[in-house]
């Protein structure tokens, strides 16, 4: 294994392979599928299970996956899967079900184009499947976005951070660009895997054994009594109120002259920042505001930015979805304009400078 | 790292910073997702900041395959890109959907062998280098594309030779060590051959 501090040149799938064993990960299942199957591929190779005991198994599908990681974390183990549109789409009765019941666990998605099947190539079609929860009822869970290979790594950490501090799933939206290309890394130190004793006393809500002097505890989503549920309901509605408080995580580059700005997450984000390169060199003013978390939105930072700016574009790779979180930020106060790419295609840096004149 | 930053130094675009963006492209099987593998880890060898995208998917199975290598000194923003400073072309297709995609002032550089139809433009600079000819003289196709690194090395010096061979010690498991003198040995005969079309 890679020595701590040395600077690899690693896949963004790769990378997440790695991280997951140094950030003390207990188990990994999941299920290939393109373009993401280097995380199971790179754990097969590294067998964390000879080394720090994390368990890897493939399995059978990707709802299998999911309650696999469901099972796992619902015994307080840091739990994780990893799949691709079409079987992130799969896993979400199992991601509600965790919702639900109030369990943290960690799910990746290398984004590809759909809608169904649809192809292999990059895309960001998945905004609002995972920013508005993705299966049934009223839920959230905690969405980073990495747009390069460094954050693939370093957000695995955060991510099971994230979940185990609110007990709820999070999720790594990634995507083929960055799932598939290689960059610089520096991987992340190991930290150990928490013993028994940590997680019994970390999660007491864990079905870890009943001792005598404790209640069992019951880890469910379903709850018959409507007024129980709507309490629950409310409760699981007042977490999310205080992730929105506290979590929100974006990064911005060149705002500070900027007259425009663009929006873009992941990815697309990379390509923008090389857009906002292109349009300085020929005059316009333009900033780049990144969101690291979609799930909580940076709602009031974007609205922040409309008091200064002439106009926002939204560049994202499907055809129009964070535009709308956006548009609900800026509320009116200067115009919102989207470009994005469907399919697969990705769009280049100039296509995005062309989109931002026509705001202009 | 992950709160509001502060903007970016700006980037002073003088001569000193070196930035290369570059395409390979030619058939899957060629190796041209090793060459750019090779030249990215060259490139972290010699503390640069690289990036490698490749068009992943059933190109890697006969189809054409190409991947995007940038190496800088600086920070890199876009690994996509729509203009290029140098191509290398492996195969027609390759030749006829990058060349019209290389800045003024850039190089493409071909195979002879895969190109029938040649380049055309005037306000880039075009370099022929018959690297299929040479690996076969040197009697072993592996090394191709190592032929066509030491080219365009030649023409491009991005990274060092010996930052080439740092990076093949660091990445080649091994049992292939033996292997690396051939290989350092193609990069330098593709120094030798590779020759501007005026």
């Amino acid at each position: 294994m890679a020595q701590e501090k040395e600077v690899v040149l690693m896949k963004g799938n790769e990378a997440i392979a790695h991280a997951a064993i140094r950030c003390g990960c207990d188990g990994y299942f999941g299920y290939p599928i393109t373009p993401q199957s280097e995380v199971i591929e790179t754990l097969a190779e590294l067998k964390p299970w000879e080394t720090t005991g994390m368990q890897v198994v493939q399995a059978e599908s990707e709802l299998a996956s999911i309650y696999m990681v469901y099972g796992a974390a619902g015994a307080g183990k840091r739990a994780m899967t990893s799949s691709s549109s079409p079987g992130i789409a799969l896993m979400q009765e199992g991601i509600t079900y965790m919702a639900g019941a109030e369990v943290p666990g960690v799910f990746i998605n290398v984004q590809r184009g759909g809608p169904g099947l649809g192809t292999i190539q990059p895309s960001q079609g998945d905004y609002n499947q995972a920013t508005r929860g993705g299966g049934n009822g009223d839920y959230k869970v905690i969405v980073l976005a990495p747009s390069s290979v460094q954050e693939m790594a370093d957000f695995v950490d955060l991510a099971f951070e994230l979940a185990f501090k609110y007990r709820n799933p999070a999720m790594i939206l990634s995507d083929g660009v960055i799932g598939q290309m290689m960059e610089k890394v520096v991987l992340p130190p190991f930290k150990p895997r928490r013993t028994d004793e940590e997680v019994i006393k970390e999660c007491p809500w864990a079905s870890t054994g009943k001792p005598k002097n404790r209640e069992r505890v019951v880890i469910t989503s379903l709850e018959l009594k409507p007024e129980a549920m709507e309490k629950r309901n409310l409760a699981l509605q007042e977490k999310y109120r205080k992730i929105q408080e506290n979590e929100v995580r974006f990064e911005q580059q060149q705002m500070d002259d900027a007259e425009y700005a663009i929006v873009a997450f992941g990815s697309a984000a990379r390509i923008a920042e090389k857009s906002v390169e292109i349009a300085r060199e020929q005059g316009i003013k333009v900033g780049l505001f990144r969101p690291i978390t979609l799930f909580p939105f940076p709602e009031k930072q974007i609205a922040e930015l409309s008091k200064k700016v002439k106009g926002i574009l939204v560049a994202e790779i499907n055809a129009g979805q964070m535009v709308q979180d956006v548009r609900l930020a800026v509320n009116g106060a200067v115009p919102v304009d989207q470009f994005g790419r469907l399919g697969g295609i990705v769009p280049d840096p100039e296509e995005i400078v062309e989109a931002l004149k026509k705001l202009i | 790292m992950y709160a509001c930053s502060d903007p970016q130094p700006p980037n002073l675009g003088g001569s000193k910073i070196m930035k290369k963006e570059i395409i390979i492209s030619g058939f899957g099987g060629q190796g041209v997702l090793s060459m750019g593998k090779i030249l990215a880890y060259s490139g972290l060898m010699e503390d640069k900041e690289v990036t490698w995208m490749p068009a992943y998917g059933p190109e890697q199975r006969g189809g054409t395959a190409n991947v995007t290598v940038i190496v800088s000194d600086e920070r890199i923003s876009s690994p996509i890109l729509s203009k290029y400073d140098i191509a290398v072309v492996l195969n027609q297709p390759s030749l006829e959907k990058f060349e019209p995609k290389i800045k003024p002032g850039g190089i493409l550089i071909y195979d002879g062998f895969g190109i029938i139809n040649k380049p055309t433009r005037k306000d880039i600079t075009i370099y022929e280098i018959n690297a299929m000819d040479k690996a076969a003289e040197m009697k072993n196709g592996k090394v191709f594309n190592m032929i066509v690194l030491g080219g365009l090395l030649k023409v491009a010096p991005v990274v060092s030779d010996k930052g080439v061979e740092k990076a093949l010690y660091k990445t080649l498991p091994e049992r292939h060590h033996g292997l690396i003198p051939l290989n350092m040995e193609a990069l330098k005969e593709g120094a030798k051959i590779i020759t501007e079309v005026k």
